[in-house]
This record gives C-alpha cells, sequence and structure tokens, in this order.
C-alpha cells in the first residue's frame, strides 16, 4: 500500500465531492418539497388524490434505486425532445438529480406522514376554530410542529442518500466516488483510492449519525 | 409522441442462438433471486449473532458488535461492493488468489463478491433489528430463565431469540426486500442480473421503455408477493398474548 499520489489528487477528489455534495443538497430540497406534497395528498379526504400518491409511494419503495438512476439516464433526454420538440442535451447531473428527488420523495413522503399524524388533531381544530383555511393551517400550525419533530428522521434519510448518491457512478457522473475510482486507476494504485474515498465517507456519515442521535436525545420529550 | 411502442419485442430473437429478450430476463431474475437469498442467509446468520453479543453484559464483545454496525452502515454499498470485488482478492493467500482470479468464471466470482458483500452489509442491519427486538423483551423473561437454571446459551436459545424473532418479522421483512433491491449494484461489477439484462435489452432492441417498463413490473411483482408471503408468515408465527396476534 502506497498513499504517496493521494495528496497530488486532492483538487480532482475535491471536484469530484463537490458534485456529490450538490446532488446530496439540491436532491434532499427537492425530495422534501416532493415528498411535503405527496404526503399531504396521502392525507387529503380525496380519495383518488391520496390513492395516486400512495401508488406512487409505493410504486418507488419496491424498485431499486440504481433502476430509477439508469432508466431516467436514458428517459430524461428523451422526455425532453417529446416536451420541447427539439434536442435538449441534458447531463448525467441533471437525470441523476430528477431521478433522487422523484425517488426519495416516496421516503421523505412516509416520514412526513408519520409527522403529521404525530401532531394532536385539536391543532388542526384549533386553527380552523380560528377561521384559518386548511391551508393556512398546515402551513402555519401543523407543518411547523411536524417538521420539528422529524427532523432527526429526515436527516437519517438525508445521510442514506449522501451513500446512494455513489450509484451514479453507474452512468458515468465524476462524484467523489468515480473521482476517486478513476484517479486511483490513472495512477496505477486503484487499491488506495478505493480505501480513501470508503474513509471518507465513513467518517461523514458516521459524525453525522453521530450528530444527529445527539440531536434525537435533546428533542425527545 | 413518435416513439415508436412495440411490446412484442420481449419475443423477438436477440439474434444470439435462439434466444428471445424474455429468456434475459428469465436468466436475470434467476441471478437477483440466487445473489439475494444467499445473501440473506449470510446476513440472517451473522446479523442474529451480531445481535445477541450487542446485548450481552461483556463490554468487549457488545462493543465489537457495535464497532461492526457502525462500520457497514457508514460505507456505500457501493464502495463495499468494489473493495470485495477489486481488493479483498488481492489480500488473499496466493492459492486462493489464484483460484477466485483463474479458476473461477467471472459470473462465480463476481457472484461470490456480491453474495459475501451484500450479506455483511445486511448483516449490520439485521443486527439492529434482532438487538432490538430482544431488548424489548420483559427483563423478566431473562431473570426467570436464569432463576431456572438456564445457562446464557439456554436463556437466549429457548427462551429470548423465538420471540424475539417473532416481534421482529416486520422490519426484518423491509430488509429482505431491501437485498433484492440492492442485488442490483451487481451489474456494476458485470453480473447478469435484473438490471443489466435490462440494460443490455433495451440497448440490443432499441426499445428502452418497454425493457425498464418490464423490470419495474417484475421488481414490483416480486415486492408485493414477497411481502404478502412474510405477513402470511407473521401472522403464523405471531406471539399470542401481544397486540400483533390480533387478540388471540
Amino acid at each position: 500500500m502506497d498513499f504517496s499520489s493521494i495528496p497530488a489528487a486532492l483538487p480532482a477528489l475535491w471536484d469530484g465531492l463537490q458534485t456529490t455534495l450538490q446532488l446530496l443538497v439540491l436532491g434532499v430540497l427537492g425530495g422534501v418539497l416532493l415528498g411535503t406534497l405527496l404526503a399531504m395528498m396521502r392525507l387529503a379526504h380525496n380519495r383518488l388524490v391520496a390513492n395516486l400518491a400512495a401508488l406512487y409511494v409505493n410504486y418507488f419503495r419496491s424498485i431499486p434505486l440504481l433502476l430509477v438512476i439508469t432508466w431516467f439516464y436514458f428517459a430524461v433526454p428523451f422526455a425532453l425532445r417529446e416536451i420541447t420538440g427539439e434536442d435538449t442535451p441534458v447531463g448525467a447531473f441533471a437525470s441523476c438529480l430528477v431521478a433522487f428527488v422523484m425517488f426519495e420523495a416516496a421516503y421523505f413522503c412516509e416520514i412526513v406522514r408519520a409527522g403529521i399524524q404525530a401532531i394532536p388533531k385539536g391543532q388542526m381544530s384549533a386553527a380552523q376554530a380560528l377561521g384559518m383555511t386548511y391551508g393556512q393551517s398546515m402551513r402555519l400550525i401543523v407543518l411547523p410542529q411536524a417538521f420539528r419533530k422529524m427532523t432527526p428522521l429526515l436527516l437519517q434519510q438525508s445521510i442514506i442518500l449522501f451513500q446512494d448518491t455513489s450509484l451514479v457512478y453507474s452512468v458515468g457522473l465524476i462524484d467523489f466516488l468515480n473521482a476517486a475510482r478513476s484517479r486511483g486507476d490513472i495512477v496505477g494504485q486503484p487499491h488506495e483510492f478505493l480505501i480513501v474515498a470508503g474513509l471518507v465517507y465513513f467518517v461523514v456519515s458516521f459524525a453525522a449519525s453521530q450528530l444527529v442521535k445527539r440531536l434525537q436525545k435533546r428533542l425527545a420529550v | 409522441m413518435d416513439y415508436n411502442w412495440d411490446w412484442g419485442v420481449f419475443f423477438r430473437s436477440t439474434g444470439i442462438g435462439e434466444e428471445i429478450y424474455l429468456d434475459w430476463f428469465v436468466a436475470g431474475l434467476g441471478w437477483t433471486v440466487a445473489v439475494a437469498l444467499a445473501g440473506w442467509i449470510v446476513a440472517l446468520l451473522l446479523g442474529s449473532l451480531l445481535g445477541v453479543l450487542r446485548t450481552l453484559p461483556n463490554r468487549w464483545l457488545s462493543g465489537l458488535a457495535t464497532l461492526y454496525v457502525d462500520l457497514f452502515r457508514n460505507v456505500p454499498l457501493l464502495v463495499q461492493l468494489f473493495l470485495w470485488y477489486f481488493l479483498v482478492p488481492d489480500l488473499l493467500p496466493e492459492p486462493l488468489e489464484l483460484w477466485f482470479k483463474q479458476d473461477l468464471s467471472p459470473a462465480t466470482s463476481a457472484y461470490l463478491s456480491v453474495v459475501v458483500c451484500l450479506g455483511l452489509f445486511t448483516a449490520a442491519r439485521v443486527c439492529e433489528q434482532v438487538r432490538t427486538g430482544i431488548q424489548a423483551l420483559p427483563r423478566g423473561q431473562t431473570a426467570a430463565a436464569l432463576a431456572l437454571g438456564l445457562r446464557t446459551g439456554q436463556v437466549y436459545r429457548q427462551v429470548l431469540l423465538p420471540q424475539a424473532f417473532r416481534i421482529i418479522i416486520p422490519p426484518l421483512t423491509s430488509e429482505f426486500l431491501n437485498i433484492f433491491k440492492n442485488s442490483s449494484v451487481a451489474s456494476l461489477i458485470g453480473l447478469m442480473e435484473l438490471l443489466a439484462q435490462t440494460k443490455q435489452t433495451a440497448e440490443f432492441s432499441a426499445h428502452l421503455f418497454e425493457a425498464f417498463t418490464l423490470a419495474t413490473l417484475i421488481y414490483f411483482t416480486l415486492n408485493m408477493s414477497l411481502m404478502l408471503f412474510m405477513r402470511w408468515v407473521e401472522k403464523k408465527v405471531a406471539v399470542p398474548g401481544l397486540l400483533a396476534a390480533g387478540g388471540k
């Protein structure tokens, strides 16, 4: 084992890590947004709307993320051409991001739904008794409390997403893992670079999950 | 839409021998199931052992199991797979290394790596479930068993584990389903399981959407039927007297 060529590769690894972090942040933001929307649909009184959201969630939860990434890599450019009528080149980054947002939304939806359902009914009734509309009571009363309760779970899911971003390797996007792999191949030390990549993933996820655990204890009632 | 839908594509010849595209999917599903089941056996055995270790009073043993869980849960699955497939064979003693690299067919060596990888990866998750199951049991169970003169091994084998396993069937089910989904990473080291066959069909036949739709349907059906099966098992073995047993 010879780790001497790692320092020279740090800029390239950092570039890869930035791609990973961009995917993570945008994926979590988009996923939580879409997931919250889905959760409200699942809780809607309209049966059709609720069932549609349930179908979406069950569908994405029963197929592998890797399948979604691969499929969207081919399908997103195709769909865009259908919509815009002309060839719109989208990179692997955009198609991967769409895949993550749509896939993770199914998981975030279930977290948000559980969070909303954990809020006592009286909160909603009280808000509406004060004259708020359904939308207002959700936005101003229920969701803020629900999000506070489910922050640890959302963060845990984000840590899982951080690890899952490595799957973009399959469509050739240069994320952190792919940067380490290709650097390692170039300098002929694939093992060393793979170990370093694993270590970095480990340190980040481990530290983050320890923080989440502490947060969970502090937020616990 | 100017896409040329053609669901008959699966019955068309692949141009390789007598095969039709559907044969590829069947072969792929075979590998997926073979990977998932073998990996699950490893995960269940090792995970149960680790789960028991985590609940033992011995600091060293439970610390060891905690270390394992932290390590395997915080490194991405794909990185673990690459480590098992590319790195570990080089660390083996020479006869074993040669056997792995030269005697085994590429499919077999990839299969072995994936099974070990998924097995150890999932074991960390199973461990946590088993631990939760054991800790969910009233303390009196252990105390009563010890008072009756059972040794620690007997307490676990005859009192704690039979109950714990029945309580944790729902979370174990979701890990069981996960291992089927996770087995798709095998496509990245060249094992021709379901996802790899789907990609190949999409590329060979140029019928991208049909290929991926069929793959999705297969995963979906597999998932649903396994879930129903596990629900049936859960009912069969429910611990009488607990709420989950439906008030029996």
